[in-house]
């Protein structure tokens, strides 16, 4: 069954998603990636607020391609989701409450998010093209100097994902590859 | 001798970057095809859909496949009958990237290594020149993302390691890289040489079209045996498990210096995405 789920109004359902639970999900989402990540952490260290809020929110993993004339976005799927492992727990803390990338997550995310009820979805790697037919609406929120790797507000519709590791800690990584294991 | 102009190396180098991220090969969508009507986890046919799909709407959208359009890496085959002439040859194989990446509205992802500042139009490319017979220029442009480079490994084994060794050292490169590479993969695999001339057999490995056996039986063997044994794997499509971790395994070989056994394995996403010309 696909569960849908509209973000803003229904935060609240992501942590009772589970591991494998099918998700199509639609409205606000930020995107961030390594530069984004280590420009939120100069931030942080230096007792700056952010330029957005976080809590409650979702970052996706990923560096759009540039927007040809007349479209919303580039090819925007998601990147590898591990390279932003080490900058994760401390954003969690502050109440960010979905990730949306590809692959893995080391276990002191794993365990940030289970302290703070929080839910990693996985895109398909690759489907770029696919994705931006779920972008209705992009804007650029924040430091725009980094280029394709800037924070951009998203507005998606229906975006196929899957649930890999849910607010318990149960991870489809560990459990999918030993279930075809020969 | 053969004249060939800079101008025409531009456009024709412009025109591949292009073609290699807008459309992704028949080889490579036979495969997941294939993949596809065998995977049996729910989650791998979810994904193999989405990954055909994708192929659909990158070319019925003009979008490229992939938002990782790569460091671009081009390989030149210079006929050593062929006389280049108009300007700087590795000069023009940039600006045919630089136009390629920004006409294609291709993402920009180069950058100096330790200021981590873009250069802002994606050159410098890895460029491989190799002087061969005849008078043709024969130019492939091979866009590399880097979810499935920063997964590829090399090492030195020693010679009593053998076949067996080799054999380890690809699977534990495929385990350890998971779900990171964005599987189902295919693999490039450089065996002999010195340490770059494994690395460099590894990369050009994937420029064979995708599933076509080594032309020695007994290298084509070794491909179908790993390609097995990593799929036995259970990674599975975004290792969300599954029966298709991997698509294609191609290896290539050279002599090697009798104290050694270097193995390079370079892991590529299902975007395996090339484009070639000849001039």
């Amino acid at each position: 069954m696909i569960k849908s789920i509209k973000i803003p109004e229904d935060i609240k359902l992501l942590e009772d998603l589970r591991a494998g639970d099918i998700v199509q999900l639609s409205g606000i989402i930020l995107t961030g990636r390594d530069a984004a990540h280590k420009r939120m952490m100069d931030f942080l260290d230096r007792n700056i607020p952010l330029p957005f809020n976080l809590a409650g929110q979702g970052i996706y993993y990923t560096g759009p391609c540039p927007a040809a004339p007349g479209k919303i976005i580039g090819s925007c799927g998601p990147t590898t989701s591990s390279r932003m492992d080490s900058y994760t727990p401390r954003l969690l803390d502050l109440g960010l409450k979905f990730m949306i990338g590809k692959g893995l997550r080391s276990r002191e995310v794993i365990g940030a998010m289970i302290r703070n009820k929080a839910v990693y979805l996985a895109a398909a790697g690759g489907a770029g093209a696919l994705i931006a037919g779920c972008v209705k609406k992009a804007e650029m929120l924040a430091f725009e100097d980094l280029g394709p790797e800037a924070v951009y507000r998203l507005e998606v519709e229906n975006m196929p994902l899957i649930t890999a590791i849910d607010s318990l800690g149960n991870n489809l990584f560990e459990i999918g590859p030993k279930q075809y294991r020969l | 001798m053969k004249e060939i102009r800079v101008s025409a190396i531009i456009q024709a180098i412009e025109k591949l970057c292009i073609q290699a991220c807008y459309n992704l090969g028949d080889d490579v969508k036979n495969l997941l095809d294939t993949a596809r009507e065998r995977e049996e986890s729910p989650f791998g046919i979810r994904i193999l859909d989405q990954l055909l799909e994708n192929i659909n709407a990158s070319r019925e959208n003009q979008l490229p496949l992939c938002q990782d359009t790569g460091m671009a890496v081009i390989f030149m085959e210079i006929g050593q009958d062929v006389h280049i002439t108009g300007g700087s040859l590795q000069e023009a194989v940039n600006e045919g990237v630089r136009r390629g990446y920004q006409k294609g509205y291709m993402r920009r992802s180069v950058l100096d290594p330790l200021k981590r500042t873009n250069t802002g139009d994606n050159t410098p490319a890895v460029i491989h020149y190799e002087i061969v017979e005849g008078d043709q220029l024969k130019i492939a442009v091979a866009p590399k993302g880097f979810g499935s480079e920063n997964m590829s490994r090399l090492t030195m084994l020693k010679p009593s390691d053998g076949v067996e060794g080799i054999k380890r050292f690809v699977l534990d490169t495929v385990i350890q890289a998971g779900a990171n590479p964005c599987p189902p993969i295919i693999l490039g695999i450089g065996i002999g040489g010195t340490m770059e001339k494994a690395a460099f057999l590894a990369k050009k490995a994937l420029l064979r079209e995708a599933g076509k056996p080594n032309p020695k039986p007994e290298i084509a063997g070794l491909e179908q045996e790993l390609l097995q044994a990593i799929n036995n794997t259970g990674i599975g499509p975004q290792g969300l498990g599954g029966r298709t971790t991997a698509l294609a395994v191609h290896i290539d070989t050279y002599p090697t210096h009798l104290a050694g056994l270097p193995v390079a394995v370079n892991i590529q996403c299902h975007a395996a995405r090339h484009a070639e010309a000849i001039l």
